[in-house]
């Protein structure tokens, strides 16, 4: 019985020993089982992390090999076209060197010369320069002649004035007006004075009766009319005396326009050059030369067989048949026939048209 | 009575008929005494005497009413219904050559007035017997004639038909050759009206062989004479082309152009006319006489007379650039611009300053350099003035504005262009900004200036409605240019920025 005492007095000690000491060994048992657990997860977890560490690599060796396929293929895309428009961009670099000298070429050529308008541009310039130049010294030409002219006019009417006023010539008893003798000098016009002629008085009356009247049939002022001489005879009221004809008649037959006879007014040969003239231009009309045959002288194209008799070996002889004359042409002084002429009757061409009253029956 | 004293009575007559009819003539050579003349009844008193049996009273007679229908229309009517030209026209071809003076003096006199009267000249026969007294023998026969049949057919074409078909041209001609000039001068002024009014009338003048001796006479001193025979070359050579081309084989270049120095001053109007008439046909026509040296003779021409007489040249500078941009060019390199815009500025009738303008337009329309020359000389502002002013006629503002807009729409010459900008009405500002827009984008200096001159401001200031061309202008003007500058020069930039100092807030800190 004690030792159940002591068993029941140790049965709490057993109790809680054999609870510690399995609590001990469960414990350490988790320990251990975690220990386990924890080594066996981080074995587990490495090898996961080789497994996928590999699948990576893999993976991205598989990729860089696809990346690098693609990317070549459009690298080769790019190149492609890259080099494709460099050709295109050559050729059109070369098509425009040639079109733009081909350009310049065909408009300098056919269709606008520069350098030709250039040269005419200034050819009318010089053209111009020297019109005016020309034009200038025409109009001073005119000038110096217009002052010429007034000149000689001026002196003209000097002399006249002089001719006119010579009375106040100086004499050697007194001494005229422009020879004053407190002077030292003469007066110009008193020289001019001494070279003039004085006036006639048959000059004066002369020039008055030129004023025209209506009545004085000689007042012809045609220049034509009379000879000029330098005084004219002096004019009378009286009709010149003498068997004269009458002045329009005379003038009519001097001015009398040339009626040539048909001898003179044609040439000789008229009619063969007209008749040259017309085969010309029929020459040039027709379009074909042949003359029109009515088609009834379609068979007559045979060709004319001659007789024996008169075709011998050496032809037949054409005297008697094309010529009947002896002829000898080293006698001939030029190788042209003479012309014959047609003589013109011009007996009555000028009957009654003749100036002269010669055969008239008056 | 005894025989002597009844001739006495006899002379006594013919004596006072003639100191009558003497003394009327003189009379009737001063303008204040023919009313006089008219109310005392002259007419039915002469009348009789031009059938007098003394030849000198016939003649006075005739040459008093001559005198008196030269004077006005009232007396040639009343020479016509007077039925007096009938018997004129009966003794024209009878009598001596005085009396065929004065017959045809009074034709004259009749036929210048008014078409009606010359028909009535033609109705009564006259023609044929004018035509016989041009083959008179006497000069001075002649020339009566030609007057009296040049004035009739002066007034228009069928006249003119009655003449030539009275055979009258062949016989000008032949008188044009005789060597005194006051007859060659009345047979060319007949020629020149004769073939003015159609270019059948100018043929029948050129058929009849008229051209080479006008073409010699050009050389003669006389300048009365030059003043007709360039008159009736022109008046040939303005109807065609052929009749142009037949003037000049005539060989009338240079000798031509000594008549554009002469004195008189209608010689010169006359010689550009026919100049110009021959220039306006064709091309061709024009480069003949651009290298026969005929720009240059015609603008010194102009240069050294004044008013209407300068009017036919600046015309044929007009005709010659209107044709071809070649001869616009030969034309400026003569000098013609400087002298066409001295003409525009100076000439104070409107008629003239329409042809200088007309003609500037014609040279500056063909290309850019054409406009640049015209632009230069600084003309662009007096066609605008002259456009825009109320006092110019119609016509002149029309030719000014279509001048202005046909050298616009060429010109690149900036400096010229930019004064439109500022007083230029819309239409023609339109243009202006136009060729802005066409110049600036390619040109920086011109950018440059346009900027410094102004210019830039001015284009904002204009108002355009949106989607007109003038927008699409203006848009591409400020397209050449950042936006900072547009927006400087924008109109009320200043005040936008103003408004934005009064409403910034400074940061405090």
């Amino acid at each position: 019985m004690a030792t159940l005492v002591r068993l029941q007095a140790r049965s709490k000690f057993v109790a809680q020993q054999y609870y510690f000491r399995n609590s001990v060994v469960d414990i350490f048992r988790k320990k251990e089982y975690d220990a386990a657990v924890k080594i066996q997860s981080w074995f587990r977890g490495c090898q996961v992390r080789a497994y996928i560490r590999n699948l990576h690599r893999v993976a991205t060796i598989i990729q860089k090999w696809w990346r690098s396929y693609s990317g070549r293929q459009e690298y080769q895309l790019i190149v492609k076209f890259a080099s494709c428009a460099m050709k295109m961009n050559l050729y059109n670099a070369m098509a425009v060197r040639i079109q733009r000298r081909w350009r310049g070429y065909r408009i300098r050529k056919y269709c606008f010369n520069y350098f030709y308008l250039k040269e005419y541009l200034k050819a009318v310039s010089e053209t111009n320069d020297a019109i005016r130049e020309a034009l200038e010294e025409f109009a001073e030409m005119k000038e110096r002649e217009e002052k010429k002219a007034d000149l000689e006019r001026e002196e003209k009417k000097r002399d006249y004035q002089a001719r006119k006023t010579h009375y106040l010539l100086s004499t050697k008893q007194i001494p005229g007006i422009y020879n004053s003798p407190f002077r030292k000098d003469p007066d110009p016009w008193e020289l001019r004075l001494q070279k003039a002629k004085p006036l006639t008085y048959q000059r004066s009356k002369v020039k008055q009766k030129r004023c025209i009247s209506l009545s004085s049939w000689l007042a012809c002022t045609s220049a034509r009319s009379f000879p000029r001489s330098e005084i004219l005879p002096p004019i009378d009221r009286k009709q010149c005396q003498g068997p004269f004809r009458d002045i329009t008649e005379v003038l009519e037959q001097r001015y009398k326009p040339l009626e040539p006879t048909l001898w003179v007014a044609e040439p000789i040969s008229e009619l063969k050059v007209a008749r040259e003239e017309f085969r010309r231009q029929e020459w040039m009309r027709d379009v074909n030369d042949n003359m029109f045959l009515p088609f009834s002288s379609y068979h007559k194209n045979k060709k004319y067989t001659p007789l024996m008799h008169s075709s011998s070996k050496y032809g037949p002889n054409s005297y008697g048949s094309q010529h009947f004359r002896d002829e000898n042409p080293k006698k001939w002084i030029c190788d042209k026939d003479f012309q014959t002429v047609l003589p013109s009757f011009d007996l009555f061409s000028k009957y009654g048209k003749l100036y002269s009253k010669a055969g008239q029956i008056i | 009575m005894s025989q002597r004293q009844v001739l006495q009575v006899f002379e006594q007559y013919q004596k006072a008929r003639t100191q009558f009819v003497q003394m009327v003539a003189e009379l009737a050579t001063r303008p204040q005494n023919i009313e006089t003349l008219q109310n005392a009844g002259v007419m039915s008193l002469l009348r009789p005497l031009l059938l007098d049996v003394v030849p000198t009273i016939q003649q006075t007679a005739a040459l008093a009413l001559g005198r008196l229908a030269n004077y006005n229309d009232d007396l040639a009517e009343a020479v016509v219904k007077g039925d007096i030209l009938p018997q004129l026209v009966y003794s024209l071809a009878e009598q001596n050559r005085f009396y065929k003076k004065a017959a045809a003096f009074v034709l004259r006199a009749v036929g210048k007035h008014s078409p009606q009267l010359a028909q009535a000249i033609v109705d009564c026969g006259a023609l044929d017997t004018l035509v016989i007294c041009l083959e008179d023998f006497d000069p001075g026969v002649k020339e009566a004639a030609a007057w009296a049949l040049g004035y009739i057919a002066r007034h228009n074409a069928e006249l003119s038909q009655a003449v030539v078909d009275a055979g009258a041209v062949p016989l000008l001609v032949l008188c044009i050759q005789e060597p005194e000039i006051a007859l060659k001068r009345i047979a060319a002024s007949a020629l020149s009206d004769i073939s003015k009014h159609s270019p059948e009338l100018a043929q029948t003048v050129v058929d009849a062989g008229a051209i080479a001796h006008l073409a010699q006479m050009i050389l003669n001193p006389d300048s009365k004479l030059k003043r007709q025979v360039l008159s009736a070359l022109s008046q040939i050579a303005k109807h065609s082309v052929d009749l142009a081309e037949m003037v000049v084989e005539a060989e009338i270049f240079p000798v031509v152009l000594t008549c554009l120095k002469d004195k008189d001053e209608y010689v010169k109007k006359n010689a550009s006319t026919l100049i110009r008439e021959i220039a306006k046909h064709t091309p061709e026509l024009s480069q003949l006489i651009v290298n026969a040296g005929g720009v240059a003779a015609v603008i010194d021409c102009i240069g050294s007379c004044k008013g209407n007489i300068r009017l036919p040249g600046i015309m044929m500078l007009g005709y010659v650039a209107a044709h071809s941009e070649n001869l616009a060019m030969a034309v400026i390199i003569s000098k013609g611009v400087p002298q066409l815009s001295v003409c525009l500025s100076e000439e104070p009738e409107d008629h003239i300053k329409a042809a200088a303008a007309w003609a500037l337009g014609q040279i500056g329309r063909h290309t850019p350099e054409h406009a640049r020359a015209v632009a230069v000389t600084n003309t662009l502002p007096v066609l605008l003035s002259l456009y825009m002013s109320t006092e110019s006629s119609e016509d002149l503002q029309v030719k000014s504005k279509k001048a202005i807009k046909s050298i616009l729409q060429k010109c690149t010459y900036l400096p010229a262009l930019e004064p439109f900008l500022y007083d230029a009405p819309p239409n023609i500002l339109k243009h202006v900004v136009g060729q802005f827009s066409k110049v600036l984008p390619h040109d920086s200096k011109a950018r440059r200036l346009f900027v410094t001159s102004g210019g830039l401001k001015k284009v904002q200031e204009i108002k355009a409605e949106p989607g007109s061309l003038l927008q699409e202008y203006i848009n591409s003007i400020n397209n050449c240019y950042p936006e900072e500058i547009v927006r400087y020069y924008s109109p009320g930039y200043s005040d936008t920025l103003l408004q934005r100092v009064d409403s910034y807030q400074p940061l405090t800190h």
